[in-house]
């Protein structure tokens, strides 16, 4: 119970903070601070601010960068239906939903590091950091198990598949399903990379008030691949 | 006007001298050195690009075989397409140049991210690298648009070329992210958005189209890469699957990356006809606006390269009609440029005789855009010579103009030294003549139904075909005898002084070359770009 009551604090204390910080305080962030910017910005707030434009706007390209695949499941989803219908009973969509609950619950945990590293907690930033790539990798091992099953049960992109179906296009359907969890899956791979990377520095008590700019982009890129497989799910796995 | 002293003191600190060594260079996070960098290699690849092409119109000064064979003709003009597109005219602008200029008329001190600079230089190099290998190892003649089901089946290092276009698309991404944030978070105390030179908002607009539309080919050709190791079959009709879905992805990137191509080329016209007309530029506003409007409705005309792949009559109806809107921006933006002139007290050096050139030909290439985009006459002209002219008109008659006058209006800055101007003018009037030697003749092919990308052609086009190759050869040697100059210059050419045109633009407020932190102090704006009075 002691830990559910933690939780549920830690988090009540996350929304204030973001209340406070993102939309009342936005423009007030500390400058002073051992953390030396670099020479063409003006203080570390101005360099800080244009890291975050920076990563957003990486953001918005990612969205383009899995926009053909969407493209694509939109398009040989409208013609052909039934095939769609098929495929999608044959993923198993218990262990699609615990992914993505594991995932979520990643994504929580990133926002609490996210907001200790501001707060210049270092033990508790590399805690949540652990805990986030405890949660991405139990969602690795799961993707793991789903794509070794159908690889034995010959449910693989059209050229290799081999197993009995009805509809003739639903080959292609895991095509798609394997392309968009495919790249997923690297983007979570990378991820999980990043996050080490950042969880070793707070380790050193690199981060606190005046500068925890890698540990915020990492946030936001964990939430956008997140948020990436939020779409994925219902498309692939509950067609009904 | 800035003022035209320069001290001692001033060029023991420049770029160019601030530290020696090869490795001073190689892992240099000075945009200026990395937008050198990136000139050079960039230059390399058009020497390459360029003997392709010379090899492809050497081919085809006769009917059936000249010198080489029919496989051999298709690699030519695919390394051809792919060099030039991909490694040359998409980052030349945009990655050399603009690296260069870029900080230095927004005040700032170098790009947002410098390390990420040049991290994108080296994904660029290693992403061309990739490509240019492959004519040692087994070669592609896939054409640069890779279109299915022939890039899927042929043989070759097809694989290889695509993780090279892949690795040169994100390099492109990564620069556009970076000059976006530069725009937006770097620029000098006064230098508000409307007195922004127009160069930056060409550019801003050119990387707005890089971030959005390249991340969509980068994954087509990754797509692609999938469909030939292990056949997903999305792109394969005998595995359920659309070809010409491949066509609307590679075009909904190719079409706004001639915008890519083009709109940094229209910013340097920005700068130079005005600073040679000794006028303020005509209507700021409308030529701002019109790069977005240009920009945006890039993005909803991709279909006109479909017209004849089956795509259904309402869609052509609609994509014809759009196309055309294109004109209006352009049309706007030339107006603009000669309602500049007018009036003006206009200077014949080399920079602006390679504007008044581009005026010209891109005029052509852009009114021909206009024939092409008309339904009826596109059906009989799609895939003719008459789209290679037209193409070649505005990526190389625009582009590559727009390179030349900018290369020359910088060079003082660049280098330190002035361009032999006799020289220069003379290399600008063989170019131009050599350009429409080669490219007017096709525009006559084309309408009389010779295709593009044949090996063979009738022979009552022999004396066409043999016109426009000596009109190559001729551009070759334009290019040749400027770049020749251009080598003699840097060390017989007289020293530049801060700044030489008399311009307003911030990158003239420093030495020439440049402080290796580009300004002494922090400059502060307090006029317009192109305000020359007073």
């Amino acid at each position: 119970m002691a830990a559910w009551k933690k939780l549920f604090e830690n988090s009540t204390r996350l929304t204030l903070f973001i209340i406070r910080e993102r939309l009342v305080m936005s423009h007030t962030q500390t400058t002073s601070g051992k953390h030396h910017f670099a020479h063409h910005f003006k203080d570390a707030h101005h360099e800080f601010d244009s890291c975050k434009v920076g990563m957003w706007l990486f953001l918005l390209q990612e969205v383009l960068f899995f926009a053909p695949l969407f493209v694509a499941y939109a398009l040989f989803r409208s013609t052909h239906p039934e095939a769609f219908l098929e495929a999608s009973h044959l993923l198993n969509w218990k262990l699609g939903a615990f992914n993505t609950a594991v995932l979520i619950s990643s994504s929580f945990t990133m926002a609490l590091g996210v907001n200790a590293a501001q707060r210049g907690l270092h033990k508790k930033t590399v805690k949540y950091l652990a805990l986030t790539i405890l949660f991405s990798v139990i969602f690795l091992v799961v993707k793991y198990f789903e794509y070794t099953h159908k690889i034995h049960a010959g449910l693989l992109p059209a050229g290799m598949f081999s197993h009995p179906v009805e509809h003739e296009k639903t080959p292609l359907f895991f095509s798609i399903y394997f392309m968009m969890t495919g790249l997923h899956g690297i983007h979570v791979l990378i991820g999980i990379g990043l996050i080490f990377w950042i969880m070793m520095r707070a380790k050193k008590e690199e981060f606190g008030p005046e500068y925890f700019t890698p540990v915020e982009l990492v946030g936001l890129y964990w939430h956008f691949v997140d948020l990436v497989w939020i779409y994925l799910f219902p498309l692939l796995y509950l067609i009904r | 006007m800035y003022s035209d002293t320069a001290t001692d003191q001033e060029e023991k600190n420049n770029y160019l001298n601030h530290s020696k060594g090869i490795k001073s260079w190689l892992t240099s996070l000075d945009h200026k050195r990395i937008g050198v960098m990136y000139l050079f290699s960039i230059l390399i690849f058009f020497l390459i690009g360029g003997i392709f092409a010379l090899i492809v119109r050497t081919e085809l000064w006769g009917p059936t075989k000249t010198f080489i064979d029919a496989n051999t003709y298709n690699q030519a003009f695919t390394y051809h397409g792919t060099i030039m597109t991909f490694m040359v005219i998409l980052p030349l602008i945009p990655s050399a140049i603009g690296n260069i200029i870029l900080p230095m008329q927004l005040g700032a001190r170098d790009v947002a991210f410098p390390r990420l600079n040049l991290i994108s230089y080296y994904v660029y190099m290693s992403g061309a690298l990739l490509a240019v290998i492959t004519l040692f190892v087994g070669r592609v003649d896939t054409g640069w648009t890779f279109y299915t089901p022939y890039s899927i089946r042929t043989g070759g290092a097809t694989i290889l070329v695509l993780a090279g276009a892949f690795l040169m698309g994100f390099a492109a991404i990564l620069t556009a992210l970076n000059f976006i944030v530069s725009v937006h978070k770097l620029r000098a105390p006064g230098l508000t958005w409307t007195k922004l030179p127009l160069f930056i908002w060409c550019l801003y607009a050119t990387n707005i189209i890089q971030m959005l539309a390249t991340p969509v080919i980068a994954l087509t050709l990754m797509l692609l890469t999938f469909e030939r190791l292990m056949g997903i079959g999305i792109f394969d009709a005998t595995l359920g699957g659309d070809p010409v879905l491949f066509q609307h992805f590679f075009w909904f990137y190719s079409h706004p990356a001639v915008y890519i191509m083009i709109l940094p080329a229209m910013g340097i016209i920005n700068e130079v006809i005005p600073v040679f007309s000794r006028k303020n530029i005509f209507g700021y506003g409308g030529m701002a606006f019109a790069v977005f409007g240009i920009a945006i409705v890039s993005f909803v005309v991709w279909g006109h390269h479909m017209f004849t792949s089956g795509q259904s009559e309402t869609a052509n109806f609609i994509f014809s009609l759009i196309t055309m809107f294109v004109a209006v921006p352009t049309g706007i933006k030339m107006f603009g440029w000669i309602a500049t002139m007018y009036q003006g007290s206009v200077r014949l050096d080399t920079p602006m005789l390679y504007a008044l050139s581009f005026l010209f030909v891109f005029l052509v290439g852009g009114l021909t855009g206009v024939f092409l985009a008309t339904l009826p006459l596109n059906v009989h002209l799609t895939d003719t010579y008459f789209v290679v002219a037209h193409f070649h008109y505005t990526m190389v008659g625009g582009a590559i103009m727009a390179f030349l006058a900018g290369l020359h209006y910088w060079y003082p800055k660049f280098v330190g030294k002035m361009y032999l101007e006799l020289p220069a003018r003379i290399g600008c009037l063989i170019t131009f003549v050599g350009f429409n030697t080669t490219f007017l003749p096709q525009f006559v092919m084309g309408i009389r139904g010779l295709p593009r990308r044949y090996y063979d052609y009738p022979p009552e086009f022999t004396q066409l075909n043999q016109v426009s190759t000596v009109g190559s050869f001729l551009i070759a040697l334009g290019i040749f005898w400027t770049f020749l100059f251009l080598i003699i210059s840097a060390y017989k050419g007289a020293k530049a002084p801060r700044n030489p045109w008399g311009a307003n633009t911030l990158e003239w407020n420093t030495s020439s070359p440049p402080y290796y932190e580009n300004f002494e102090k922090q400059p502060i704006v307090t006029r317009g770009p192109y305000e020359y009075h007073s």
